[in-house]
């Protein structure tokens, strides 16, 4: 079932700010993880593990070092 | 006691407790003779033959910022609530790192991230476990969150040794700063042990009351038909600093704590030695190091656990070690039993005792058990003589760990 750009957006919003306290409208496409949101390596862990729950996607570590941008996990998810 | 040692005053108070989620509320409930014990409404309840124990009065996940509770223990979120009231009260010092210390200990540690882990474990496999799993479990992980907040360089220790353990991290702070490694320690105990296993497991060793038809009236310290102790949850933590420093910044010094004594029974792992001889000696050497006699003593704030050996050894001990006349009482009739935190909140209250002059009355206690020759506090709180004042808080844990800690007022 294909889920919506703007839905794993959304999705991704919501799990960002419940991890982090980032509000969830400052997720948005092009922001980098590391350098525009400030998220650290164990929180990008967290951040994969919610997002495995949320839309059904498993992301192994090797690909998650590969995943900078928000657009990158919206891809990933979409793949 | 060395005449060049340094002295060491207590300068923050932080606690959050059964009765209240800081200080003044614990305070003002504990004065007020209100108890924090209630029903627990939990499904698990069915399943263990105690239903009741102290929750804490303010849940600590309400009170942190949500991303940093997730990632915490409730172990470690009471510490760090305690920890921060401690550190506001004490002026927030400003204090080299390499001169800072931490000792925060618990008695369990984060047993209920580690159950919970092992089910989603279990459940749905290792990569969805948290990666805090391990500092959220990790008994030195309340001691560590505080000493990287505070930047406390000089050392962070985490003493294990069950219910003693809260009172024996005091005791460490004490030596950190009379040893010269630190000037500055923040120092106490925590516990989030109020988990269906932890009710089932002290139920199984038979240390717990089971008054499930009056939950307010089953601690009951030194009252003949006591039947054990009940659990409660929270944080005690004071800021300790040696008395130079806290003379230099003008700091508000409560009490002086002055002497420490360690103790072992190596007589049983969970029973207390009949003749008390470890408990005595634990107090006896705290009076020692403190500079004192016995006679000093005005008040003890007892371990007082309400189980049937234990309270009444402590007491014949407390003649053994200063005679019949301090003003004991249990506060534990009210907080329940903190295990690791105990230690901690009732070094709080052994302070506010001697600032105010008050001795809070032991709820429960209608009718002092037989054999019993010290001046109990019940009925009504006590006041303390006038001048100079000096306390003991006593704990003693599983293992035949006893720990005696002397304060004075400033």
């Amino acid at each position: 079932m294909a889920v919506s750009e703007q839905e794993i957006l959304e999705g991704l919003g919501k799990i960002v700010n419940e991890i982090t306290g980032i509000p969830a409208n400052e997720v948005t496409p092009e922001k980098s993880f590391v350098d525009d949101l400030d998220i650290d390596s164990l929180s990008m862990v967290e951040i994969a593990v919610a997002a495995q729950d949320e839309f059904g996607v498993e992301i192994p570590d090797d690909q998650l070092k590969n995943l900078k941008t928000v657009k990158d996990v919206i891809n990933f998810i979409n793949a | 006691m060395s005449a060049n040692r340094a002295r060491v005053v207590v300068t923050g108070l932080g606690a959050t407790t059964p009765v209240g989620g800081d200080v003044t509320s614990t305070w003002s409930a504990l004065l007020a003779g209100r108890s924090g014990v209630e029903t627990i409404t939990d499904d698990w309840v069915d399943s263990v033959p105690v239903k009741f124990a102290g929750l804490a009065a303010v849940d600590p996940a309400e009170v942190l910022p949500r991303p940093e509770a997730r990632r915490l223990d409730r172990s470690e979120q009471f510490a760090l609530v305690a920890a921060r009231e401690a550190w506001a009260d004490a002026g927030a010092p400003e204090v080299a790192p390499e001169r800072m210390g931490v000792v925060v200990s618990s008695g369990i540690g984060g047993i209920g991230t580690t159950l919970a882990a092992y089910d989603t474990f279990k459940e749905r496999g290792w990569n969805r476990l948290s990666p805090f799993t391990v500092p959220m479990l990790m008994p030195n992980g309340p001691a560590a969150w505080i000493g990287i907040e505070l930047n406390a360089m000089a050392g962070v220790h985490a003493t294990v040794s069950a219910c003693a353990s809260g009172a024996e991290a005091i005791g460490y702070a004490m030596d950190m700063i009379r040893l010269g490694r630190a000037d500055v320690v923040v120092a106490g105990g925590t516990e989030a042990a109020i988990h269906p296993l932890n009710m089932a497991a002290f139920a199984a060793s038979r240390a717990m009351s089971t008054r499930n038809d009056d939950p307010q009236g089953a601690s009951r310290p030194w009252q003949p038909d006591r039947d054990g102790f009940v659990l409660g949850e929270g944080a005690g933590i004071i800021v300790l600093e040696s008395e130079e420093h806290a003379r230099a910044r003008g700091a508000r010094v409560y009490a002086y704590v002055s002497g420490v004594g360690y103790s072992a029974d190596a007589h049983h792992i969970t029973q207390p030695e009949p003749d008390g001889r470890g408990i005595t000696m634990a107090m006896t050497h705290a009076i020692s190091d403190a500079g004192l006699t016995g006679a000093d003593i005005k008040h003890v704030n007892a371990h007082g656990t309400s189980t049937p050996a234990g309270d009444v050894i402590e007491v014949q001990s407390v003649n053994k070690a200063m005679g019949s006349h301090p003003l004991v009482t249990s506060t534990k009739s009210m907080t329940g039993h903190l295990l690791g935190g105990a230690g901690g909140i009732e070094s709080v209250f052994t302070v506010l005792a001697l600032r105010d002059r008050i001795v809070p009355a032991t709820l429960n206690l209608r009718t002092p058990d037989d054999g019993i020759d010290v001046d109990l506090v019940y009925g009504e709180n006590r006041a303390l003589p006038g001048g100079d004042l000096a306390a003991i808080n006593n704990s003693f844990g599983f293992g035949g760990h006893n720990v005696s800690l002397v304060f004075q007022n400033a």
